[in-house]
């Protein structure tokens, strides 16, 4: 896929009190950012289990957005601290597992911040697009079919590494 | 023939033979299991072939129990006929259930594998680069190897599993368990996972040194240190996979002093145990700010290999993604 029509799809969890509010003002001042995220409104921050990222990237997002309130400013009082504790260890196995950290990112956006809401998915958007495709079930299948492949076939590849 | 005994194989495939010892534990009550079955398979111990399998007629097997990852194409054959001569299929273990310690070849590739044993490691003297071939001529015969596959895979991606016992190896109290209700035909619904409902922390016995609040500020590891043996691990700073994972194993490592590893799979609840289980590790940091956090997870050394350690195949990315 040639990388300018490439249009990357960002799965947004928005707190409900501070970066869900900021997304509609965002709209409201009828800010313009590109259309590629999907915003999925939850309680709190604190409620992105790390497993929803996970499941995201296994169905096909090429990026995770998690947006809360600021620290300190948490409906909850420290729901957004889980969130924050959460997301150094995520990255850290998402690398593992191959998948960059600019695909998944922690903001914090208040509700009086529809720029920074929109400035947020323009520049996600762009270092997506650079990136490419993530494309996790396309891989499975891949994967899959690979596994049909004699060993004869493999000695290709094997060689690649030494 | 109408007083026929139920007939049962064991198999396995890519496993340590942990499993196999397991049934032998069952020590004496092995005794009423033969004295009420007709073993027709099972590798470890007896000489039956795969012609031997073959000739029967579909589902005469009552019950077929297979432990071990699937990862050769022999492994394969075999799982695919037995499940097409026996009326139930049980996953035996931790890499039937999940894919277990031989699933951790999903954070690499055949390639790699195949590279650093056979090329690479300092120990292997080959000159000519050879690589074992699924087909050979030695002498004028046509030799046969099974390919290895490039991913490794739990039984349930390969065929229909009916029931699940987990463990590494499943403990002898729950085979016992699940042999008799297949045998008296009180059978739980398809798909169960032979076990306790509840997560290990709810069923251990240093649950109640576990603080009301926890506040990690770094993890310990068990290879430069020792745990308090009296003490919750996790108050203590060292990774332990109980919160999300299921219970039902006697405590047998927390009673030897390690931290749970993971090998009873996810609770019931949970779809994926390494983020679940993250998700409940980081709630127990202390960390305050952003900086707290990084220096926190930094500690972490090997995320996946310690909280997928036994499910890797089995959670929903299956594998360490391979750039093309």
């Amino acid at each position: 896929m040639a990388e300018d029509s490439f249009e990357p799809k960002i799965i947004g969890f928005l707190c409900r009190w501070c970066s869900y509010t900021g997304a509609d003002l965002a709209g409201t001042s009828r800010i313009h950012y590109p259309p590629n995220l999907a915003a999925i409104r939850v309680m709190c921050s604190g409620r992105v289990d790390p497993t929803f990222v996970v499941q995201a990237f296994a169905e096909g997002a090429d990026g995770v957005l998690i947006a809360g309130c600021h620290p300190g400013d948490c409906h909850y009082s420290e729901g957004n601290y889980k969130a924050m504790r959460r997301y150094p260890i995520l990255l850290k196995l998402l690398e593992q597992f191959g998948i960059e950290r600019e695909r998944v990112r922690l903001e914090w956006v208040s509700a009086s911040e529809g720029n920074k809401f929109a400035e947020v998915v323009t520049d996600m958007t762009q270092q997506l697009k650079a990136l490419g495709p993530l494309n996790w079930p396309a891989r499975k299948a891949a994967g899959s079919q690979e596994q049909r492949l004699p060993l004869r076939q493999v000695a290709k590849g094997v060689a690649a590494h030494v | 023939m109408s007083n026929e005994k139920p007939k049962v194989a064991f198999y396995w495939c890519a496993s340590c033979g942990g499993c196999e010892e397991a049934v032998v534990d069952l020590h004496e009550k092995i005794l009423d299991v033969v004295a009420a079955v007709d073993i027709v398979l099972w590798p470890v111990a007896l000489d039956f072939k795969k012609h031997h399998i073959e000739a029967l007629k579909p589902k005469e097997i009552a019950v077929a129990f297979i432990n071990g990852a699937v990862r050769l194409s022999e492994h394969e054959e075999w799982v695919k006929l037995l499940r097409e001569k026996s009326g139930l299929v049980v996953a035996f273990g931790a890499c039937a259930h999940l894919g277990g310690i031989p699933g951790l070849a999903n954070y690499t590739t055949r390639d790699e594998i195949l590279a650093n044993k056979y090329h690479r490691a300092v120990t292997v003297d080959n000159p000519q680069k050879l690589l074992p071939q699924t087909e050979s001529k030695v002498n004028g015969y046509a030799l046969e190897l099974p390919a290895l596959w490039n991913d490794v895979r739990p039984l349930d991606e390969v065929i229909e599993v009916d029931y699940y016992l987990p463990g590494c190896p499943p403990p002898v109290d729950l085979i016992v368990a699940a042999v008799t209700a297949i045998l008296k035909g009180e059978l739980p619904p398809k798909g169960t996972v032979i076990g306790p409902l509840k997560s290990l922390c709810e069923s251990c016995s240093l649950n109640s040194t576990k603080p009301e609040k926890m506040a990690i500020k770094e993890f310990k590891r068990v290879a430069t240190s020792t745990p308090d043996p009296k003490t919750c691990f996790l108050a203590q700073g060292y990774v332990c996979m109980g919160p999300a994972t299921r219970s039902g194993c006697g405590e047998r490592c927390i009673k030897g002093n390690m931290p749970c590893r993971g090998c009873f799979g996810p609770t019931p609840e949970a779809r994926d145990q390494g983020t679940k289980f993250l998700s409940s590790l980081a709630s127990m940091l202390e960390a305050k700010t952003e900086a707290e956090a990084q220096a926190v997870a930094d500690t972490i050394v090997d995320p996946v290999g310690t909280f997928y350690r036994f499910s890797l195949p089995k959670s929903l990315l299956r594998r360490r993604r391979v750039k093309t």
